[in-house]
């Protein structure tokens, strides 16, 4: 338990003393919000979809929390390189609660800065229809951002250096934004990527997202939950494992 | 018969083709001070990752305080401290924090891990510098605190990979004295490896020197003076070591990975 939270409380603090790089991450995500938001929103309009910034700020929200947590996770790598993994792994607690306090501190800071986007987007004009449904948006945030904290530092403990960053960026992290939902709805889709859109845990975490923030649920609340809930505790014990047995 | 607290068993370590540690067997026993030798590249720190579970043996048994590292992992984790050769501090932790970490990571109680952190701190000389961010340590600085890390918690055995590299002659005294004395007063077990031979003349009571993964001599300091008809650690470790210069596995790699995280705006 100790353990789980030093290494929280290591992962916020190294979070609350690189805001400026932090604040960096955060460009991507607004230049999509803004870029697509109100490029689109035009033809979005014209073709009866109503408000796009009001349809992808939920997707860019989400998105913060992939990229964020992803690349939370894989500062797993940089501990490896800068020594200090060694530290963590020869001391008397279990791998498995380093590997949980490692993920939760780096999806508590990917959910952070979903939070920051999402006052971004209110500045830009989103609405959220009720605002007694934003306790179940951060509860669903928090699991997109766990998941996929907890699938980077399963990755980034089977990595040698950050050589591999780019591969993982450009083969995993932008083909689960881009194949997600977060950007167009899931209905009419061509049969292929409706397929890969329902393969695609991102697009359950989208859904609750939107559906909690704008009420357009498309795939269904228990169904996005379930499917979150079970892939983090599948990705959860094969990262306990393979951090297990990490070598150094 | 004193009880050995470290037993290795023909133990082997390949990596691919080549192979580090080799069929290497040694005991140490209960509250001795046991000094590692080898030149660069002989196996030192690859039997230290194997002894304190980061690695896995290809073949060989070792036991540690009675546990087996490769299956009873956290027993044996629960028997022992580590002073790592490379680096291994958080830069963008303060040296105190770093400190704390390492005291909640051992389940050092709250108390008594206060009172050790600020004694340690004082010991190496960083008390006005405790709130500062290790990054802006000098190497010397840094292995200080690596050091009086490693001497928060007092565990049954204590390794130590040349913990004294790059500090000049009057730490490396203070700290050593320190150990010294911890090794009498609470029986502490002391395992490390260093180039500097006069450590191991004044420091340990027993040595054994490894090359190219064999190891190639061992027994008391004045054992192995005897038989190397040898006046000091360091003839005989050139006698039996050869003069020749040895290589060791370029770190071009570990470089270019600096620079990469560097390029991605890290530490």
């Amino acid at each position: 338990m100790n353990a789980i939270y030093v290494m929280w409380l290591r992962q916020l603090k190294r979070y609350w003393r690189s805001r400026g790089r932090m604040v960096g991450f955060l460009g991507q995500p607004i230049l999509f919000l803004i870029a697509l938001g109100f490029g689109f929103g035009p033809i979005y309009k014209a073709a009866g979809g109503g408000s796009y910034i009001q349809f992808i700020a939920p997707g860019i929200i989400a998105m913060t929390a992939l990229f964020s947590g992803m690349f939370s996770g894989m500062e797993v790598v940089w501990d490896k390189q800068f020594g200090f993994l060694k530290e963590t792994l020869v001391a008397p607690v279990s791998r498995v609660s380093i590997m949980i306090g490692k993920t939760l501190g780096g999806a508590t800071v990917a959910l952070m800065q979903g939070i920051i986007v999402f006052i971004v987007c209110l500045i830009v004009g989103f609405r959220p229809i009720n605002w007694v449904m934003i306790p179940l948006t951060l509860i669903f945030l928090f699991l997109v951002a766990f998941l996929f904290t907890a699938l980077a530092t399963s990755i980034a403990s089977k990595l040698e250096d950050m050589q591999a960053f780019p591969i993982i960026m450009n083969f995993l992290i932008m083909p689960l934004f881009f194949l997600s939902g977060a950007l167009f709805p899931l209905d009419n889709l061509p049969k292929a990527l409706q397929i890969i859109t329902r393969l695609n845990p991102l697009s359950y975490g989208v859904d609750a997202i939107r559906g909690t923030l704008t009420g357009q649920v498309h795939l269904g609340y228990f169904l996005d939950f379930g499917v979150m809930a079970i892939l983090i505790l599948i990705i959860t014990s094969i990262g306990s494992y393979l951090f297990s047995n990490v070598e150094v | 018969m004193e009880k050995n607290i470290i037993e290795v068993e023909k133990l082997t370590k390949k990596f691919d083709s080549f192979t580090a540690v080799n069929n290497v067997s040694f005991n140490v026993k209960h509250g001795e001070i046991f000094a590692f030798l080898g030149p660069n590249g002989a196996g030192k720190t690859t039997t230290i990752r194997m002894l304190t579970t980061l690695l896995h043996p290809t073949s060989g048994k070792i036991s540690i305080n009675g546990f087996n590292p490769v299956v009873e992992k956290a027993n044996t984790r629960k028997s022992f401290g580590i002073v790592f050769q490379d680096p291994s501090l958080d830069n963008e932790l303060t040296a105190k924090e770093n400190m704390e970490f390492h005291a909640a990571l051992y389940h050092v109680p709250k108390e008594l891990s206060k009172e050790r952190i600020n004694e340690m701190i004082r010991f190496v000389g960083l008390w006005e510098r405790k709130d500062d961010y290790i990054k802006t340590f000098s190497g010397g600085m840094k292995r200080r605190l690596e050091i009086a890390r490693g001497l928060i918690h007092h565990p049954k055995i204590l390794f130590l990979d040349e913990p004294t590299l790059g500090l000049d002659p009057q730490t490396r005294n203070h700290i050593w004295n320190y150990i010294k004395e911890l090794n009498k007063k609470e029986k502490m077990t002391v395992f490390f490896t260093t180039h500097y031979m006069e450590e191991a003349d004044k420091f340990a009571d027993r040595i054994a020197i490894i090359d190219e993964g064999k190891i190639i001599k061992s027994g008391t300091v004045k054992d192995i003076k005897k038989e190397t008809k040898t006046s000091s650690v360091e003839q005989a470790f050139l006698k039996l070591t050869g003069h020749v210069i040895r290589e060791e596995e370029s770190s071009t790699t570990k470089e270019r990975a600096r620079i990469t995280s560097k390029m991605w705006g890290g530490r």
